[in-house]
């Protein structure tokens, strides 16, 4: 029971971050409790042994997902006034509700029975032609293809919804609004000295994803940091969105996958299926097409629709 | 009782704080935030159950695991069109809820009308 030593503040430290973000008078408190939950949350999923999903809960689940509120925040909330809370009933009635759910689901988690149900077995069962040694990617990739296929048509679909909240004078500008330049401040510092070492670091994680945690959205996502931090520096200008290469880029992960899963109808047995032998070299080239579609992606979506007045 | 609970109570709080200020808080922004707080838990519920499922070797359920990196991605991209939604509501009428404000002096969803 020593695992408790951890796990406790672990799971206190959770709540009581969950209950700061909802009890914090300011949006930008609200957003910091957040971004603590996120953190204790990345620090949960390395006590669960998910070093995946800590790197993609760290990465994207609590720094970019933060990153976006806080623009949208000091747009939005600074200059409005808070709106008046719903009637003191209705909030009543939320907080039983609430209560209710999360107390059900708490016994429901607690009388799990003590042989959990496992999916580990088979998997190692099937990994071997896969040429993979990292099973959570191997089931990315290979076990449940289909879901990250869907997944990363979602990411194009979410620019084409954000892109189309461009007022019409704007369209097929540089997405986002312009930034001002700071030549010497620190962002502009951080803009000029993390690329180098961020766009190594992404790559890295993304290749190393087949055998070790990482992958394609882990790696994507400092990628498209380090896409963005120029632009937000006011170093330089994101190319405009009527640009076929940004769109390329953006459709080239579910473009790919897709290819080469309607061409398992033909070469093995069926949607998605790869070829014997050939697993390994498919999945490589849908990963470099993903992660280089997860960058760009990310990186309109936190940029946000053209607002630009002058074309760059 | 076992290893995982305290982090299976941790996810339960959090799915009900998050529904709660889902439900109890008018600004959408903070709606968008509790929102997020939910998933949180949501996918801790994951982790506890591919913890468990440890079995051949592994310290955890890689099935489960794939499922929490696709579903951070699709709430990464769900937040990012509601935060932009929230964006334009804010440019287009002024408003940060989309509750009916008794006391507002321009009718929402007029462009323009209170621009602060």
């Amino acid at each position: 029971m020593t695992d408790w030593l951890l796990d406790l503040p672990l799971a206190l430290g959770l709540f009581g971050a969950g209950a700061a973000t909802l009890a914090a008078r300011s949006l930008f408190g609200a957003v910091l409790g957040f971004i603590s939950t996120g953190l204790i949350a990345t620090l949960a999923w390395v006590r669960l042994e998910a070093p995946d999903v800590a790197m993609t809960e760290a990465v994207i689940g609590a720094a970019a997902t933060s990153v976006m509120i806080l623009y949208v925040a000091s747009r939005v909330g600074t200059r409005a006034a808070p709106p008046a809370p719903p009637p003191m009933v209705l909030r009543i009635l939320a907080a039983i509700l609430s209560a209710l759910l999360a107390g059900l689901l708490a016994l429901a988690l607690l009388g799990l029975p003590e042989q959990a149900p496992s999916l580990a077995a088979p998997v190692l069962d099937t990994i071997a032609p896969t040429g993979l040694g990292n099973p959570v990617t191997a089931v990315l990739m290979a076990h449940r293809a289909l879901d990250t296929l869907l997944e990363s048509a979602v990411l194009v679909f979410a620019v084409f919804g954000i892109w189309s909240m461009a007022p019409d004078r704007r369209w097929g500008r540089a997405p986002g609004p312009a930034f001002l330049a700071e030549p010497y401040g620190p962002l502009a510092f951080l803009a000029r000295v993390l690329p180098p070492l961020g766009i190594v670091i992404g790559i890295y994680i993304a290749w190393v994803g087949a055998d070790a945690p990482g992958g394609k959205f882990q790696g994507g996502a400092v990628l498209a940091a380090m896409w963005v931090l120029p632009w937000i520096a006011g170093l330089a200008a994101p190319p405009c969105i009527s640009d076929m290469r940004l769109r390329l880029a953006i459709a080239a992960g579910p473009l790919v996958f897709l290819i080469i899963g309607l061409a398992g109808f033909a070469a093995a047995e069926g949607f998605l299926a790869y070829p014997p032998g050939f697993a390994k070299p498919l999945i490589l080239i849908i990963e470099t097409a993903m992660t280089l579609s997860v960058a760009a992606a990310m990186a309109c979506m936190i940029a946000g629709p053209p607002e630009r007045r002058a074309t760059p | 009782m076992n290893a995982t609970a305290p982090f299976a109570l941790a996810a339960a709080s959090l799915i009900g704080l998050g529904l709660y200020g889902m439900l109890a808080q008018s600004s959408v922004l903070r709606k968008v935030i509790a929102f997020n707080l939910l998933g949180v838990g949501v996918f801790l519920v994951f982790g506890v159950v591919a913890r468990r499922g440890a079995a051949a070797g592994l310290l955890a359920d890689p099935v489960p695991q794939a499922m929490v990196i696709t579903g951070l991605v699709v709430a990464f991209a769900a937040t990012a069109l509601a935060l932009v939604l929230t964006l334009r509501l804010h440019q287009t009428t002024g408003a940060v809820t989309l509750a009916e404000d008794p006391e507002a002096d321009a009718p929402p969803g007029k462009p323009g009308a209170e621009t602060a």
